[in-house]
Parts: structure tokens; C-alpha cells; sequence
């Protein structure tokens, strides 16, 4: 797509190709896929696509499920404690230390979150039930790992189909042992997407640990200026550059959810004078839980590139008195000249590139800042697992005419990239090696490919760097053999 | 603040900066609640003594760090090897995601699989539409010339019968009534990956040859002298098929690789997005009922397999991952035997190279003590290696291995004087070895990409062997089989321990004596 085609053109595009692929599927399939793909229309107050309906049969969704939305997303980072996969062995295999979720500690005595622990079903299990030898895997995890704080249990499919009553289990063992032990019912089957599983591992947090804290006095004293992060998972320690900013404004973050938190962390945050939330589409729940229970209101923010980062100093600043607000200004006059100089070094070298996206949670929004910031346009973008509330937001952030896909399938995202050809695409593992073998530079945008941290001024300065040494590498010249 | 635009730096280095060090020290001390120091250092070394190791051992429940994953991602593998073949995965969706994720990340390459996306609905009523909605899709989408289906645990405890799904789905004209929609149930609650490659291997051929699930005859065995040869579920895939391929080609030999995944894994980047690509044709996989004789690389892979075949008629040999000269010789001898082709002169030469290789550096090998974990066929066949290398295997361990495998490993160490002081774990996990390692230690561990946390924790330097390796690049390229592939084998364990003597002789004007530039 050059700069010189019109919006009505690039709708028009969008339109052909929508149907292009709508043809291939059978009658019944092409009427549900139709409502999911759709062409932005300025002035729209939603992307004009359904959302979080469920996958169709045999397309090559790019979903998970539930238990990848609880244990992969919501739990697994909290470090010291320790998360069951419960069930068969593949779940927790496949899910093992595989979503970069930093933290410090020592792995295996105090820190479990690169550990597999499984209940690793056989049928036997099937057949008489899961519940006694899940209460002997937790006595088994005090023996051997004595310094945990707590345990989850993250089902699996099976467990929810056999009848099990994790939650007796969870109560005795929590009683015997002293110990937070949160039953989660995430099993994969359940809902559409990941989304669900962000729901349902909100409400265990709600019900076996934050409510708890009801009447209970902080560990610490508490300051006008207390704050926690929510919704940040710290991928390659995206949760750190972003908290770093906060404390230089003069707050004081006492939780982070989830990445590198704990359950101490977990259980301050009702004492928290704001939560600020970063992945709205995972832990809303308990956000809008604490606002209602506890009285702590919450704000969504971006740190992702400078100005949806200013936005968000400034919206979190507005909260707070004078001296969070003139902390604000500080932090974004101390990063002015890194951000100039990062955007005066890619921007020329990025200029008006395209992109297209689909990733999950808040990226197939929050990141069009920062393309921007570096002068690139995002021309298509969705959602793995978003919901209307996605689909809304997603309107302050696109232009007229973006191309949008909800759940798109594996062979609608090929063709859209066919026909749009974007000059980076930004998706997951699986779709990385399809778009590279066709010629399009590729960056995973949930895994930052391996890099990271995006978030904040140094993650920007990353970001950039990363967005030209995919679109600028060598390689795509080499493509085409010279014969 | 040390983010710098000129030389951007990452996470390699940004958290180690005086700011970030600082925050992160009051994150702890003031809201982790943490463990107070002299507790976790006397935990963590309480976690290396012989005590834990025996209450370590005395696990009955709970599995951690387990060296295997479960029976759909080996239906999915198998699945692959077929040409144009859709591997088609009944039951929950987000096993799927986990399958396509897990191989991309061996081989770095797309992997395409689709799920019936079963959810509540289906958990209640039987996931018939999801099969007879996601037959349909597939095949108008993706254009396969066979779908294989195989289950999750949850279409397995629901007890959705594959057979009949299958037959209904083709009455309602989701593919067309002669497609080749081969199945197996894959329970992932019973045995390990390796069983699922089984399952469903087993489950194309008994379609092809048994009358295709009652819509054709069967077919009748009329034995024509070729070979059928199977790799199993192996992360060097694509290295030892074409290696294998060219060894059988050098000795003229008429094969048939059931089960090929080599281009599949392995498409160029040259602008076009190959979804499949080679694989076993179909009528090869027919085609191969008559075959002489079938050679398996993986006896704990193709266990049900080989007795369908077995069944035919043929003769079935099975080699356990065969690495090195013997096992090379013994898989080509049979090869020989079983065609009636010689060996030629030219595949002679390649065993006296690696001989060679192995009598140029065996001195720096001999001796050194290894522990090896991971499938059962290949922790036997690089335990056999190390054995005709004069290292001492010490410990072997294979979560998915059983009492035949122990048993069979047992005896290979009994036949060496090199095995001697080697036990064999099986069933057992990573934080089973994590115990054996500090409590008795070894000079190198072979395993996968996970072993890296045991280096880490136990000091013991990791030759990355296995599957999956995800933290290293295109090693799936290059084979272990052959004797080329000792060759491979051998260099990545010098290339360690020469590694390890640099690392451990660098300390200037105190180890630096031996810090020799020729070794």
C-alpha cells in the first residue's frame, strides 16, 4: 500500500479481500466470520467487528484457553508461590517458563515461577478421582519446597469433567498447613479464549485472597502516595521500567500483578490509594473488585512509546496533589532528551512504515503509540481474545480505514498480509515463521521476540531499536535468489 | 538513567543498573514479605544434601520439571510426516496453540494443526458438530489431501467416539466420502508424546492397509523387498531423515520413510509460505503394506505400531535412537541384511572417519562422567555412545521410560565396563536430578533445553541434546544419526569440554597455566 492511495480506496481494499476470504469458507462459516472482520469507520464509537464469540471448528484460531489465560497469564508469575498444573502432564510442559515473566529469586527454595509443577494425570486418576493425590502433591510441596508462600491450583480439562472438589481440598490443606491455597477453575474448555481464564483466576484472587484481607492491617505504613501496578506481567521486565517511572514521580508502588509480584503484594493492594491498571482486558475484574469493595478507584494507563507515556504520567499525576504532579513533569523532562534522541535516530529510518497486527490482551492498541511516536502507521490490527470493551477503546487509538480481524484464523491473516503488504508484521510464535518465509519482517509481540522491555523511556529506546533491526535487517533483500 | 540512544541497551544489562538494583532491593525489603537470608541460604542448601534427596525420592504424588510432555503433541508430529496432511486435534483449543508453539520453537518454523475448539457445550453434549463443523473448515480452507484427527484429554473423558464422529461427519458431506481421515484416540492422561506418535502412526497405516475404517477392502500383502523405515518422534528430525535418506540411497536400497517430517520443518525462506511440504505420499503409505521388512529408530516410540505391522507378515527391527559406530553399524548391517545390498565402500569410509575422529579426541572424553536424561530410545542411544567414547554414564533418567526401558538400559551398562557405576532412573523427573547431580556429581549433563536450570543450580555444564532445544538455533538441522551424525555428537561434546577447560583455566596469573592454545 503506498501513501498516495485514499482512505476510500483502502476501504475498498479491505472490503475485497474480506470477501476474497469469505468465499473459501463454507456458507454457515462465512456468515460468523463475517462479523468479526471489518473496516474501521472514523467517527464509529466501536470497530464495527463481534468479539468474544466462540472459535469456529478446524479454522486454525490463534486462541489458547483458559488455563493459558489463569496459570500462563493471571498466576504463574506470582513468584513465591507455588502453581499446581492439574492434570495431564501437556498443559503445564508447554507452558513452562515460556512467557518470560522476570523476577528475582532463588528459583526452587524461595521462587517457583520456572518450575513445572505437575499432578501429571494418568487414568487411574480419571477414573477414581484427582482430589487425594492432589491433597498429597500440596503436602508433598510442603516437604519438599518448605518456603513457599502459598499454592494454586490451576485445572486442567479433566478436572472439571470428573467431578473433583478442589475446593474441599484446597480448604482442608489451606487449614492444615496455614497456608493460602487457591483452588482456580480454569479448565481449558471453559469459555472462548484466554479471556475467561483472566475472569475466573480474578475471582479465586478475589475470593481466596483479597477479600480476606478485609479488617486486616497493612505490613507497612501506609502514605498518600501508595500505588499498585495491575495487569503487568513483566515480560521481559516490563513491569520494572514502568514501576521505575512511578517512584521517580514520587510514588510508592507497593504491588505488582503479576510479574515479579508476591503474595504479600497481592494481599497490600486493597491498602493501595490508586491502582493503576496496564492490561485492562485481564485484570479489570479485580480492579473494578477493589474500587467497589475497598474504595480504591483505578485508572488505565500506556507506557508504551513517549507521548502515550506523557498522557499516562500525567492521568496517573491528576490523581495526587501538586507534588505527584510536579513529579510527573520532572520524570518527563528527565527522559525528553532520550526520547529525542531515540526518535532522531529510528524515526528517519522508520518513517512512514506499516504495520500490521494481532496480538492479545491490550497490545493491538496500546502499542500504536509507539509505532507512531517513530513515524509508522498500523493498517491493521485485532484481537485474540478481546471484547467489545477492547473493540471500543481500540477507537482512540486507529485510523479511518484500518483493516480490523477479531480471532483471526491463520489463513484470513496470510491473506490479509498478501494483499495489505505491510512492511512489518507483529504477532505471535506461531504466526513468526509463516510472515518471515513469505518476505515480511516480523517482530512477536508478546514475547518481544525474546527482547524487552518495551514499557516506558528505556523500553521505548528498545522497542525502537528492535522494530528497525526487523524491518532493516539484510536478509529480506535476499529473498529472491539472483537467477 | 543508562538507556542510551546510541547504544540502546536491553535486558541484558538495563536491570543491572544502580537505579533499577536499588528499586528492585526496596521492592523486596519493603513488600515481599521475604524469606530472611539466612533461612533461604540454609534452605537452599538443605535442597542439595542427601536428606532431600531421599525425601526428593520418596515422592509418590507430585511430579516437577518432568522430561516429557503428553500423547497429542506426538500425534501431531506423527500427523506432519504425511504429504499434504492436516493434523486435526478433537477437543479443547488451546492444546492446539500449545502444540503449534512448542514445535515453532524447536525448529523455528510454522507449524499448522487445527482444533475441533470443543467448550462447555460440547463437554455436555459430545463433540459431534465441532468434528463434522471443523472437518468441513479445514478442508475448504486449508485444502489437505488427509486430515488426521486425533483427541485431548477432554474429548477423552467425555469418551467422543472418533470412528463414528468421523462417519457421521462424512454423511453430512464435510469432506468428501473418500478423504483420508485416519484417527486415533490420544489420551494425554496415559504414557507420554512418544505414545501419541505411536497411536497415531498405527492409526494411518491400519486405515490405509485395514480397509480404511470399513469403506475399502484391506489391502493384501504382496511382498515386494523394499523397506519401510520410521524415525519416531525425534527433535533431529530433519537432520537424520535426509541423512538417513542418503545413506540408503548410497547403499541403493528401495525404502519407503514413514513418516517423513524433513521439509515439512524445514521450507526455505524465499517468499512463499509452504504450509506443507513433502511428507510420505499416500499412496507410499499404502504402498508400504508390502514392504519386505520395517526398521524403526525408535522402539519406544513405534511400540504398537511395529506389532501392526508385524502382524502383516513383515519383519520388524527396532533400534533404540541408534548414536555412534556400533549403533550405526548395527542399523546398517541390518539394512544390508534385510535388502540384500552391500554396504559400500563410500559409507565405510565415513565409519573409519569417525573412528578416526573419536581416536584423535577419545582422551579428553575417557573417563569423564556424564548424567543423560530424556526419551527413552534417545537416552539409549547416547548412553551406547558414550559407552564406545570410554565415558562414564552415571546417571540415566527418562520420565516417560518404564520398566523395559530400565531394564534394557541396565543391560547395555552391564556390557561395558564403562556402565559400571551408572544407575538408571525411570518415571522419574528433573528435580529427581536435580538431587542425583549435587549428590552425586558428574562432570557433564545431556539434555534438553530445560537441563539449563540443572546447570544453572548444580554447576553442571549442559550438552544440549534433545527436545526440545529452545534456546539454541537450527541444531534440528544437523543429524545425530549415521556416522556423520556421531561426528555432530562428538564435536558438541568436545566443543563443552574444551569449553569448560578454557572457562576453568582463565583466571589470570592463578589457573592460566593451563590455559593451553592447543589441545
Amino acid at each position: 500500500m503506498s501513501t498516495n492511495v485514499s482512505v476510500e480506496e483502502v476501504k475498498e481494499r479491505n472490503n475485497q479481500v474480506i470477501g476474497e476470504v469469505l468465499e473459501v469458507y463454507p456458507e454457515k462459516t462465512a456468515k460468523k466470520r463475517a462479523k468479526h472482520l471489518g473496516t474501521f469507520e472514523n467517527g464509529k464509537t466501536d470497530c464495527g467487528v463481534k468479539s468474544n464469540l466462540k472459535s469456529i471448528p478446524g479454522v486454525m484460531t490463534i486462541r489458547g484457553c483458559a488455563y493459558a489465560g489463569s496459570k500462563g497469564v493471571v498466576w504463574g508469575p506470582i513468584k513465591d508461590m507455588v502453581h499446581i498444573s492439574h492434570g495431564p502432564v501437556g498443559c503445564g510442559q508447554y507452558s513452562w517458563a515460556a512467557r518470560r515473566n522476570y523476577y528475582i529469586g532463588t528459583t526452587g527454595v524461595d521462587s517457583f515461577v520456572t518450575l513445572q509443577f505437575t499432578s501429571d494425570f494418568q487414568e487411574k486418576d480419571i477414573v477414581f478421582g484427582g482430589d487425594k493425590k492432589l491433597a498429597q502433591i500440596i503436602d508433598e510441596i510442603e516437604t519438599l519446597f518448605p518456603l513457599n508462600k502459598g499454592i494454586t491450583i490451576q485445572s486442567e480439562c479433566p478436572v472439571g469433567l470428573i467431578g473433583d472438589d478442589i475446593e474441599g481440598v484446597a480448604k482442608a490443606k489451606a487449614k492444615e498447613h496455614n497456608k493460602t491455597i487457591v483452588p482456580v477453575r480454569c479448565e481449558g474448555f471453559r469459555g472462548v479464549s484466554q479471556s475467561l481464564g483472566h475472569h475466573i483466576a480474578n475471582d479465586a484472587l478475589r475470593d481466596w485472597v483479597i477479600d480476606k484481607q478485609t479488617g486486616k492491617p497493612a505490613r507497612f505504613e501506609s502514605t498518600p502516595y501508595d500505588v499498585a501496578i495491575i495487569g503487568d506481567y513483566n515480560i521481559g521486565g516490563d513491569a520494572w521500567s514502568s514501576r521505575i517511572l512511578l517512584e521517580e514521580m514520587g510514588l510508592r508502588v507497593i504491588a505488582q500483578w503479576s510479574g515479579d509480584g508476591t503474595l504479600a503484594e497481592l494481599e497490600a493492594t486493597p491498602k493501595a490509594k490508586l491502582n493503576i491498571l496496564h492490561c485492562y482486558r485481564s485484570m479489570n475484574y479485580i480492579s473494578r473488585h477493589m474500587e467497589e469493595k475497598f474504595g480504591v478507584p483505578w485508572v488505565e494507563y500506556n507506557f508504551f512509546g513517549p507521548t502515550k507515556i506523557i498522557e499516562s504520567l500525567r492521568e496517573i499525576a491528576a490523581h495526587f496533589d501538586d507534588t505527584i504532579k510536579e513529579g510527573a513533569e520532572l520524570v518527563i523532562a528527565k527522559y525528553q532528551a532520550l526520547t529525542d534522541a531515540v526518535i532522531a535516530k529510528y524515526r528517519p529510518r522508520l518513517e512512514g512504515k506499516k504495520v500490521m497486527l494481532f496480538v492479545g490482551g491490550l497490545r493491538p492498541r496500546h502499542v500504536i503509540g509507539a509505532y507512531e511516536d517513530l513515524g509508522m502507521e498500523v493498517v491493521g490490527t485485532g484481537y485474540e481474545f478481546g471484547h467489545n470493551d477492547d473493540y471500543q477503546r481500540t477507537t482512540h487509538y486507529i485510523k479511518d480505514g484500518t483493516l480490523i480481524y477479531d480471532d483471526v484464523t491463520a489463513f484470513e491473516f496470510e491473506r490479509f498480509v498478501e494483499k495489505v503488504q505491510p512492511d512489518l508484521v507483529g504477532s505471535g510464535i506461531k504466526e513468526k515463521y509463516i510472515f518471515q518465509k513469505m518476505g515480511f519482517p516480523f517482530r512477536q509481540m508478546h514475547s518481544w521476540d525474546y527482547s524487552g522491555p518495551y514499557h516506558g523511556y528505556d523500553g521505548f529506546a528498545i522497542f525502537a531499536r528492535d522494530m528497525d533491526m526487523a524491518i532493516n535487517a539484510p536478509v529480506w533483500s535476499l529473498t529472491k535468489a539472483p537467477w | 538513567m543508562s538507556q542510551n540512544a546510541e547504544k540502546v541497551i536491553d535486558h541484558f544489562e538495563l536491570f543491572r543498573g544502580k537505579e533499577y538494583t536499588e528499586m528492585l532491593a526496596n521492592k523486596k525489603c519493603l513488600f515481599e514479605d521475604p524469606v530472611a537470608s539466612e533461612e533461604l541460604e540454609r534452605v537452599a542448601e538443605w535442597t542439595k544434601s542427601a536428606e532431600y534427596r531421599e525425601k526428593n525420592f520418596a515422592r509418590e504424588a507430585l511430579t516437577v520439571n518432568p522430561a516429557k510432555a503428553c500423547q497429542p503433541l506426538g500425534a501431531v508430529f506423527a500427523a506432519l510426516g504425511f504429504e499434504r496432511t492436516l493434523p486435526f486435534v478433537h477437543g479443547s483449543q488451546g492444546c492446539v496453540a500449545y502444540y503449534r508453539s512448542h514445535f515453532s520453537r524447536h525448529f523455528k518454523e510454522p507449524t499448522s494443526a487445527v482444533s475441533s475448539s470443543m467448550t462447555e457445550d460440547a463437554a455436555v453434549f459430545g463433540g459431534l458438530n465441532n468434528m463434522i463443523d471443523g472437518l468441513a473448515n479445514s478442508y475448504s480452507m486449508y485444502k489437505p489431501k488427509m486430515i488426521s484427527v486425533s483427541t485431548t484429554c477432554m474429548a477423552e473423558v467425555i469418551g467422543d467416539d472418533l470412528n463414528a464422529f468421523i462417519k457421521n461427519a462424512k454423511e453430512n458431506g464435510s469432506v468428501p466420502a473418500e478423504m483420508d481421515v485416519p484417527f486415533a484416540h490420544t489420551p494425554a492422561f496415559v504414557g507420554s508424546h512418544v505414545t501419541g506418535y505411536d497411536n497415531t502412526l498405527k492409526g494411518i497405516l491400519e486405515h490405509f492397509w485395514d480397509g480404511k475404517a470399513g469403506t475399502a477392502p484391506k489391502l493384501e500383502r504382496l511382498p515386494n523387498g523394499k523397506l519401510n523405515f520410521i524415525g519416531g518422534f525425534d527433535g533431529y528430525t530433519v537432520g537424520n531423515i535426509r541423512e538417513v535418506k542418503r545413506l540408503l540411497n548410497l547403499m541403493g536400497v528401495e525404502y519407503t520413510i514413514l513418516g517423513d517430517n524433513s521439509d515439512v520443518w524445514d521450507t526455505p525462506g524465499d517468499g512463499e509460505f509452504r504450509m506443507y511440504d513433502g511428507g510420505t505420499t499416500l499412496e507410499d503409505t499404502a504402498e508400504a503394506i508390502h514392504a519386505g521388512a520395517t526398521i524403526s529408530m525408535q522402539e519406544f516410540c513405534t511400540d504398537k505400531t511395529l506389532d501392526f505391522i508385524g502382524s502383516k507378515g513383515q519383519e520388524v527391527i527396532a533400534f533404540n535412537h541408534p548414536v555412534g559406530v556400533e549403533g550405526t553399524d548395527r542399523f546398517l548391517m541390518e539394512v544390508s541384511r534385510l535388502s540384500g545390498k552391500a554396504i559400500p565402500p563410500a559409507v565405510t569410509k565415513e565409519r573409519g572417519r569417525l573412528v578416526d575422529a573419536i581416536a584423535d579426541s577419545s582422551a579428553h572424553i575417557h573417563g569423564k562422567k556424564f548424567a543423560i536424561y530424556g526419551d527413552p530410545d534417545l537416552t539409549l542411544g547416547l548412553a551406547g555412545f558414550l559407552l564406545e567414547l570410554g565415558a562414564e554414564p552415571v546417571h540415566i533418567l527418562s520420565t516417560n521410560g518404564g520398566a523395559a526401558w530400565k531394564e534394557k538400559a541396565e543391560a547395555l551398562l552391564a556390557g561395558s565396563p564403562f556402565g559400571k557405576g551408572c544407575h538408571v532412573y525411570a518415571g522419574k523427573d528433573l528435580w529427581h536430578m536435580r538431587s542425583l547431580l549435587f549428590t552425586e556429581p558428574v562432570d557433564f549433563l545431556i539434555g534438553n533445553t530445560y537441563g539449563k536450570f540443572l546447570e544453572r543450580d548444580t554447576s553442571t555444564p549442559l550438552i544440549r541434546i534433545g527436545f526440545p532445544i529452545f534456546d539454541r538455533h537450527h541444531h534440528h538441522r544437523y543429524p545425530v544419526w549415521g556416522y556423520q551424525g556421531g561426528m555432530n555428537v562428538l564435536v558438541k561434546i568436545l566443543d563443552k569440554i574444551f569449553d569448560q577447560m578454557d572457562q576453568s583455566t582463565n583466571d589470570v596469573a592463578k589457573t592460566d597455566y593451563s590455559f593451553d592454545i592447543i589441545r
